[in-house]
């Protein structure tokens, strides 16, 4: 893959083909790629998860670990989300401190799986005041083909619907070698699902390729959940040096619903 | 917009890599260090060297015999900049002496300042370049500062409208086709203007959005086959069922 | 003495777990793969020849070859911090110095050979997965290499040699212990490229080792060779 910055005639002919609603790989503008998620990743982890979307791929790993409770939630379990944009994944990383864009994609995550309700944190309790368990999220990505944070959180979400409690062994550690049946108590109405909305020009594109992602100076992301049938926003951040107008708010945060039973339906089919 | 005709002319050379229809070729895949053939009247070329009475492969890719020379083609990897290769790039930097260019490959690329079409001084130079525009160049000469790039030759020259994008390098010979057949094939059947640089960043100018649609569509479904046996005439179906 | 001993998998002495070795698994990447020994999973991606930054580390006589191998965080038990540790940073110079002998990189002066080795599923082997993953990726690449690298780790278990344990036998405590050699090796030649060892083992043994090794080499060797013909289908 290249590292060339977009040329000048580019960005401008890109501008023009989407604000007229085309694209390169003949999706509209508010499409997803084709989904994929498969559970291969690693017997080590207590639940791990691979998702493509088109060629961006994204492995996310559960692990759970005994700790004491925060001090502002002692009633309730710990969640961590760590991650990183490895140089693994694009000619675009290099070694080095991370970038903002590889500080925010876990936060996002964490906070839509925070926010959502996704977990319930009050049912890892162990000991009341001093032992928890701790929820620790890791995200690789595989490689970059642009929209990491939307994949990123569909990984989080499958991978914590199929990850198992670890046993704990007589003197209080954990045992990872013999889980117990029960998987991670988990709300059973409802996860988050992220909707990272690009703009470039006048148009508003849904789940860029990385070619589409380095055109675009703003984007914003919103996690939805849905709560008793009625669709919640848990998070939102706009990043990026350019502005988005009032209109362009509403009109992303009024396909919300449409865009979470759409994508919704594509991930069942991996659960 | 710019004749491009002159910027395959170049490229002929390696054209007859992409089809596979020569009988007197003998083709497989070899990897890094396994025996071509033996034998003392065979040459090694590139991507292949001589030891004791082997011809060895000295990387992963497709290995050629005609007649006595033996050679190894990439089929995967980064781009290698070669003396006469036209290539596209885009301008990073203007220094007093010229313009500096990402060719995407280890090095940079660089043009003098003497190579614009009318004469300006370094004063100006942004009236012939900026940060950001795109040129089709050739390399004609490779040292330790970096490639130099030249705009002598038809075809060659600043870039104006349209897009880039960028196939895998080892791509480019079968895009081009057998003196230029798949590439012209691609332009008559969509009315652009398309010039692709060795470096693997092709260039589309038409004169509808869903001409420059079609064009890129087209090239893709060429470097998405493994396979080149009989690449135009699946290309010249394509087209009919894409009208 | 090879047939005679049971392994906790029911694996002949001289027996290695089932391999899996794939490239082009990252399309970004300009050489890339997969190689598994049973459950230990590693996957590398190979950059470059590209341009080294900071300009002052660059060499003009050669290109640069740059290993970083480490843990992905649940692919152990034992959750691992992210980040590089002293361990993954030993591993990686050792993998750089496994890989660098069959590279001439003189023909791409100032330039960095960026070769990223992850493991997805740790099950002892990780540095010999890691290496052969590695070399797949940097033929992958097309980078001009004499040979391949092959890399297993040759053990001891009590007194038997035993070739490619598992965690399980590393954690053996019967006897004279375990021991772990792994190595890596020219394919087509009698030359070393990796040697560590921790553990006993008497200098008479080290002729049967390496025995071992290059009788487990020759069949690592064919599965990477396998994986690379392969990307034309």
């Amino acid at each position: 893959m290249s590292t060339m910055d977009p040329a000048s005639i580019t960005i401008e002919t890109f501008r023009k083909i989407f604000e007229a609603g085309k694209r390169f790989d003949g999706r509209k503008l508010l499409d997803f790629r084709e989904l994929y998620i498969d559970y291969t990743v690693s017997k080590n982890a207590e639940g791990s998860a691979r998702v493509k979307l088109g060629k961006t791929e994204v492995v996310v790993g559960v692990k759970l670990t005994i700790d004491k409770p925060y001090p502002d939630s002692m009633e309730k379990g710990n969640l961590m989300v760590s991650g990183d944009f490895l140089p693994l994944a694009s000619p675009r990383i290099e070694h080095g401190p991370p970038k903002f864009t590889a500080i925010e994609m876990p936060r996002l995550v964490d906070r839509a799986v925070r926010e959502s309700g996704m977990i319930d944190l009050k049912k890892l309790v162990i000991t009341p005041g001093e032992k928890v368990w701790t929820v620790i999220i890791d995200i690789y990505p595989i490689n970059d083909d642009g929209n990491l944070i939307d994949a990123a959180t569909i990984g989080a979400v499958v991978a914590l619907k199929n990850a198992y409690v670890p046993g704990i062994k007589e003197n209080g550690t954990v045992d990872y070698k013999h889980r117990t049946k029960n998987k991670i108590p988990l709300s059973s109405e409802t996860y988050p699902l992220s909707f990272s909305f690009y703009k470039m020009g006048n148009a508003i594109l849904l789940d860029p390729t990385r070619e589409e992602e380095e055109l675009c100076d703003v984007r914003i992301s919103l996690a939805v959940s849905k709560w008793n049938k009625q669709y919640m926003i848990n998070s939102c951040q706009k990043t990026g040096d350019a502005t988005l107008s009032k209109e362009e708010i509403e009109r992303v945060s009024e396909l919300l619903p449409k865009k979470y039973d759409e994508l919704n339906e594509k991930l069942k089919s991996f659960l | 917009m710019i004749k491009t005709n002159g910027a395959h002319e170049a490229q002929s050379q390696n054209a007859d890599t992409a089809e596979d229809s020569s009988v007197s070729k003998k083709r497989k895949i070899v990897i890094p260090g396994e025996i071509i053939v033996s034998g003392e009247d065979f040459l090694p070329s590139d991507g292949a060297k001589r030891i004791g009475n082997d011809i060895v492969a000295s990387k992963f890719g497709l290995a050629e015999e005609a007649g006595r020379v033996i050679k190894v083609i990439s089929i995967t990897g980064a781009f290698i900049p070669r003396r006469n290769n036209v290539v596209i790039g885009r301008v990073t930097n203007i220094t007093m002496n010229g313009w500096v260019l990402d060719i995407d490959s280890a090095q940079s690329g660089f043009l003098p300042i003497d190579a614009s079409p009318h004469f300006i001084n370094k004063n100006e130079m942004d009236q012939f370049l900026c940060i950001g525009d795109v040129i089709v160049a050739k390399i004609w000469s490779i040292n330790q500062r970096g490639v130099d790039l030249s705009l002598d030759g038809n075809g060659l020259g600043k870039l104006e409208q349209g897009f880039l994008f960028r196939v895998s390098p080892n791509r480019v010979p079968r895009v081009i086709g057998r003196e230029g057949s798949m590439i012209n094939l691609i332009k008559e059947k969509t009315n652009c203007d398309i010039t692709v640089g060795q470096n693997g960043w092709i260039w589309i100018c038409g004169s509808t959005m869903d001409d420059e649609i079609k064009a890129r569509k087209a090239v893709e479904f060429v470097t998405d086959k493994v396979y080149v046996e009989g690449l135009t005439e699946k290309m010249e179906t394509w087209f009919q069922e894409n009208q | 003495m090879v047939d005679k001993i049971k392994r906790i998998d029911g694996r002949k002495a001289n027996e290695m777990r089932k391999m899996y070795a794939k490239v082009g698994v990252i399309p970004n990447a300009d050489g890339s793969a997969v190689f598994a020994f049973g459950e230990t999973i590693a996957i590398a991606a190979v950059y470059g020849p590209r341009l080294l930054h900071p300009q002052h580390m660059q060499n003009p006589a050669t290109g640069i070859l740059r290993v970083n191998y480490d843990l992905f965080s649940f692919s152990v038990s034992d959750r691992k911090k992210p980040g590089p540790s002293r361990r993954s940073q030993e591993i990686s110079k050792m993998t750089e110095h496994a890989l660098a002998p069959v590279l001439d990189l003189k023909e791409f002066p100032n330039t960095v050979l960026d070769v990223q080795i992850y493991i997805l599923q740790a099950d002892a082997g990780t540095r010999t997965a890691g290496i052969n993953a590695a070399s797949l990726a940097l033929a992958h690449a097309g980078i001009p290499m004499k040979d391949l690298i092959s890399s297993v780790a040759i053990g001891k278990l009590d007194k038997d040699l035993v070739v490619d344990l598992t965690k399980a036998e590393e954690d053996f405590e019967g006897g004279e212990g375990p021991t772990d050699f792994p190595i890596a090796k020219v394919a087509n030649s009698d030359e070393y490229t990796l040697l560590q060892l921790d553990g006993k083992i008497s200098p008479s043994l080290v002729k049967e080792v390496l025995d071992l090794a290059e009788e487990s080499c020759e069949e690592i060797y064919e599965v990477q060779k396998k994986a690379l013909k392969e990307v034309v289908n």
